[in-house]
């Protein structure tokens, strides 16, 4: 019995009174029990981006490597020279990891790989920025967050190391905002030719609409309107709206469609992530101004006796929407018997802008497309800016013994090697990774393109949390600072805004603040937005996330030779630091750390002095003649001096003059002042960098040089010392020990 | 010369075996679709890493029954080589070319890092080009890559010098540490009696270009290459 709509029935599908006379007025009469099933997915925040469309307007998206803008297509797309193109964009997977962590994750890396192949792209290489609550200690939210962590990383692994596309690097973070509501965002790449680039419309008046891959289950039902809800004790319940990822029928989907691409059959093709068939029918449609018209009774399911409400709103995985050119219908046959996949011809396009959905003979749903999928209300949501956080005099802290600190800075998870979660993870797969994660950017080889990438993702919620502007901004600037570190020169952003619910004005101030943040800092440093994904309502009982609006960034090594590592290579090498010693200290990992205070101004970002180091590091790695380069970030110079020694295959000594600047040595050592990198290189080189005159935007310092079974830091008036043994220990172990414990 | 590298519903390394033969070494490669029903043709069989079939039921179990194995195994009873890397190791012990079976990692984890090998049989067609006693490094990828085979079997292999590859540390010692699975006696890779059919899980085709941080695993296919010819010649 098809339910009555009722004022609460469309409440319940998180409709506004505004929204359902919107709704009214677009039909010209009141929409059925399926058709506001469909308005409800359509517009939820997950698919319309109602609330943020606005502020997403700011981004820079435009460049001459540009070849797909934001918003266009599933992906952006970017020239990378010789005819070669890549696709890429981080998706989040935030509430399904919540409620059901293992297909959670598994199905947000399923998501972002179809989004990539959508666009004719082989999908290359995976990354992702993983957030957690506390995983040390017994309390019950800690057993909570490694039960997360376990499952997560275990969905990550089972859907990417089985589709056989490699995980090279990422970033995983611990803090208290992130109890109840973790967040995985998932980056995918795919490299393609840039006159191959697929695109999603209907065009074609009386071209056929196939339906290919898994069949529609009831699983995932409405999970974009999931999403865009708070997390609360009972979203439990909502676990049918998560979805069952099963990545061997993903790679079966992946190798049919790329091979149908190529044949030339393809006028247009869609994937069915949220929204499932709902999404792109009408996306579709109105990409290529026509209708479509489709039948339900003609679309594989695996269950029986499904409504047309569940049926359009199920997001079952592993489907795709393809519009095949007239004449060409054979071919699908062909490429998916051969793939053993489910395929059915459900419909057709048509030249009446509707989306039309038949189910026994009779129309079941009639939307304009257009109005469904790109007139979603756009609101603009009130703002209230919080009070600032007051500045952090350090000389106020009692001190504590820096020695000891910077063992328990790089034994906190977010700073200790994340070996136990990327060991599960293939990243060698494809014969490509030539930086595998655990340096600043992975850099891997396109084979077919004969191309190096670099790709990283950064964000200092920390930052964000005191500064959502200036944190964006920093965010931007490491991820650049990453690339150069690698050899690369930084082309294009994808970003994933994480964010609490909208409704919040404090909330909704973070979010504009730290779009502007990065808007300014993408257009500053010319790398456009060219996607990414917003996730609101990150909040549980327990919170709401800090702002984190992560950014990956890909750059390109243009020449093999270039390629650079973090860690320290050669005894006797000379290791400077580019830029200044610094001195902030506010929002800092050390503040967090050993003081537990989340508190302070965080650092501030000068463009030009930023522009100036990254510029002098990327050209004096061409030269040929730098060892390693390291930026230093979170635990500031003591971090990042004890992971050149650490991080390499074979660990490595250093012996490091820091004459005392500041009157506080911890200050010296662990403050996250910007614009500094770390490098090392051999003899002769070091005797031009000391002559170097001093540029005007930064120092070049010398620090010391590579060697022996320690690290030690003299600063004139203390000599602190750490066996290379201890620093590995603390720092490797730390996670594996942590996640070791038996959680029943 | 010709090699085929089989491609099942789920191999995800039989891109990068190709590429190992045609970029890496200069050979004729050729993929061969599972549904074929002959490998005859071709001078050699690779056996892909992967998820074959989606490892359903077991690792490398519903291979077995493909209609292209039939003539694999007949193929190889009868002299062809044969080469299973990872999944392909755990086919050849499913379709019982091969002896022992492939278990959950000690730890119960995926695990992906780079290994250290130990020949100690160079009388394959694929390791004849190296020396017995020399290390290989490659990296493992898998999460089903025990070794195991029960104490008589373990034995006859150790005796019958069907122990083709050892898991060592960087001094050439099988020691607990260096085993990465808990593959019994560090067993990474072993052949049949007849040496013609080898599987390892270590992947030989991601370690054929110094950029990934290894070409040790090229070797490997130049015995192979190397074989071939001279069977031809």
């Amino acid at each position: 019995m098809t339910p009555i709509v009722t004022p609460e029935l469309v409440r319940q599908h998180g409709l506004s009174e505004e929204e359902f006379e919107r709704i009214k007025t677009t039909l010209g009469r009141e929409p059925n029990f399926t058709e506001l099933g469909v308005f409800s997915v359509m517009w939820s925040e997950h698919c319309s981006y109602k609330n943020t469309r606005r502020e997403l307007r700011k981004f820079p998206t435009t460049g001459p490597r540009v070849l797909v803008k934001a918003g266009e297509e599933n992906a952006g797309v970017i020239d990378i020279g010789d005819g070669w193109a890549v696709a890429f964009k981080m998706e989040s997977h935030n509430h399904p990891s919540a409620v059901e962590p293992f297909q959670g994750a598994a199905t947000g890396v399923g998501g972002i790989i179809r989004d990539i192949f959508t666009m004719g792209a082989r999908p290359v290489f995976l990354m992702n920025s993983l957030r957690f609550g506390p995983i040390e200690g017994d309390s019950e939210t800690a057993r909570k967050n490694r039960k997360l962590v376990r499952g997560v990383v275990a969905g990550i692994a089972h859907y990417g190391n089985c589709i056989g596309v490699p995980t090279i690097g990422g970033e995983v973070y611990f803090d208290e905002s992130y109890n109840g509501n973790p967040l995985v965002n998932v980056l995918c790449l795919g490299i393609l030719k840039r006159a191959e680039i697929a695109r999603g419309a209907a065009s074609g008046i009386g071209n056929a609409v196939f339906y290919v891959g898994s069949e529609t289950g009831r699983d995932g039902l409405a999970g974009a309107a999931f999403a865009s809800r708070d997390l609360t004790e009972e979203s439990k319940a909502d676990r049918p709206a998560v979805q069952v990822g099963d990545p061997f029928r993903g790679k079966l989907l992946l190798e049919a469609c790329l091979e149908l691409l190529t044949s030339g059959a393809v006028a247009g093709i869609q994937d069915m992530g949220a929204a499932g068939l709902t999404c792109s029918t009408c996306e579709t449609a109105s990409r290529g101004g026509t209708g479509v018209q489709i039948d339900l009774a003609l679309v594989p399911k695996r269950e029986t006796a499904m409504t047309p409400y569940e049926i359009l709103l199920s997001e079952s995985q592993e489907r795709m929407l393809i519009i095949v050119r007239s004449g060409q219908e054979e071919r699908v046959k062909e490429i998916f018997e051969k793939w053993d996949l489910p395929y059915s011809k459900i419909g057709v396009v048509t030249d009446d802008g509707q989306m039309r959905v038949l189910n026994d003979g009779s129309v079941e749903v009639e939307i304009p497309a257009k109005q469904l999928a790109d007139e979603a209300p756009v609101y603009q949501r009130d703002v209230a800016v919080p009070r600032a956080s007051d500045p952090i005099l350090a000389t106020k802290l009692p001190l504590h013994d820096p020695s000891d600190s910077l063992l328990q800075l790089l034994r906190h998870p977010s700073i200790a090697s994340k070996n136990w979660i990327f060991r599960q993870y293939d990243h060698t797969v494809r014969a490509g990774t030539v930086v595998p994660p655990g340096s600043d950017a992975a850099v891997f080889y396109v084979r077919e393109a004969n191309k190096f990438l670099a790709a990283t993702t950064d964000c200092n919620h920390l930052y964000c949390s005191l500064d959502p502007r200036e944190g964006a901004k920093i965010a931007v600037a490491e991820a650049a600072r990453n690339l150069t570190c690698a050899g690369a020169t930084p082309l294009a952003v994808t970003d994933n805004l994480n964010f609490g619910n909208p409704y919040r004005p404090e909330n909704f101030w973070q979010l504009r603040e730290a779009v502007e943040g990065l808007a300014e800092a993408c257009r500053r440093f010319e790398t456009p937005v060219t996607g990414g994904n917003v996730s609101l309502y990150n909040e549980s009982p327990l919170g709401t996330i800090d702002p984190t609006p992560t950014v990956g960034m890909v750059g390109i090594v243009e020449d093999e030779r270039w390629i650079t590592r973090q860690y320290f290579r050669d005894a006797g090498d000379a290791i400077f630091l580019i830029g200044a010693v610094g001195d902030e200290i506010g929002g800092s990992m050390y503040l967090k750390t050993i003081y537990g205070k989340k508190a302070g101004r965080p650092p501030r970002l000068d463009y030009d002095r930023e522009f100036a180091v990254q510029k002098f590091v990327r050209e004096l790695i061409r030269t040929g003649v730098v060892k390693s380069a390291h930026d230093c970030s979170e635990g500031g110079l003591g971090v990042a001096l004890a992971e050149a020694c650490i991080s390499g295959q074979e660990k490595i000594g250093a012996s490091i003059r820091l004459p005392a600047s500041h009157e506080r040595l911890d200050v010296l050592l662990f403050n996250e002042s910007q614009s500094r990198i770390i490098i090392s290189v051999a003899g002769d080189a070091a005797e031009r960098l000391r002559q170097q005159p001093a540029g005007a935007r930064f120092p070049v310092i010398e620090l010391g040089s590579v060697g022996g079974p320690k690290l030690e830091i003299d600063t004139g008036e203390t000599i602190f010392s750490w066996s290379l043994n201890q620093l590995h220990e603390t720092w490797y172990s730390s996670i594996a020990l942590a996640l070791s414990q038996q959680d029943l | 010369m010709k090699i085929a590298v089989v491609r099942f519903p789920g191999s995800n390394c039989d891109q990068d075996c190709l590429r190992a033969l045609t970029d890496g070494l200069g050979v004729r490669a050729e993929y061969v679709w599972h549904k074929e029903t002959s490998v005859s043709g071709y001078d050699a069989v690779i056996l892909p890493g992967g998820f074959s079939y989606g490892d359903y039921l077991r690792c490398g179990a519903i291979a077995t029954f493909s209609p292209i194995m039939r003539s694999v195994v007949k193929a190889a009873n009868d002299g062809l080589p044969v080469f299973g890397i990872c999944n392909g190791f755990q086919i050849l012990c499913e379709t019982g070319l091969l002896r022992g079976a492939l278990i959950r990692n000690r730890s119960l984890l995926f695990l992906c890092q780079p290994v250290t090998l130990k020949l100690e049989n160079n009388r394959t067609p694929f390791t004849r080009l190296s020396t017995d006693g020399s290390l290989f490094r490659m990296p493992i990828a898998h999460g089903e890559g025990a070794f195991y085979a029960d104490d008589q079997t373990l034995t006859e292999l150790e005796e019958g010098g069907q122990v083709v590859f050892r898991y060592v540390d960087s001094e050439g010692q099988a020691t607990v540490e260096s085993n990465p699975n808990g593959s019994r006696n560090n067993i990474a890779g072993i052949c049949n009696p007849a040496g013609n059919v080898l599987g390892i899980m270590p992947h030989p085709d991601r370690s054929w270009d110094a950029r990934l941080g290894s070409d040790d695993g090229l070797q490997l296919f130049q015995s192979l290459a190397d074989t071939l010819l001279s069977v031809a010649a």
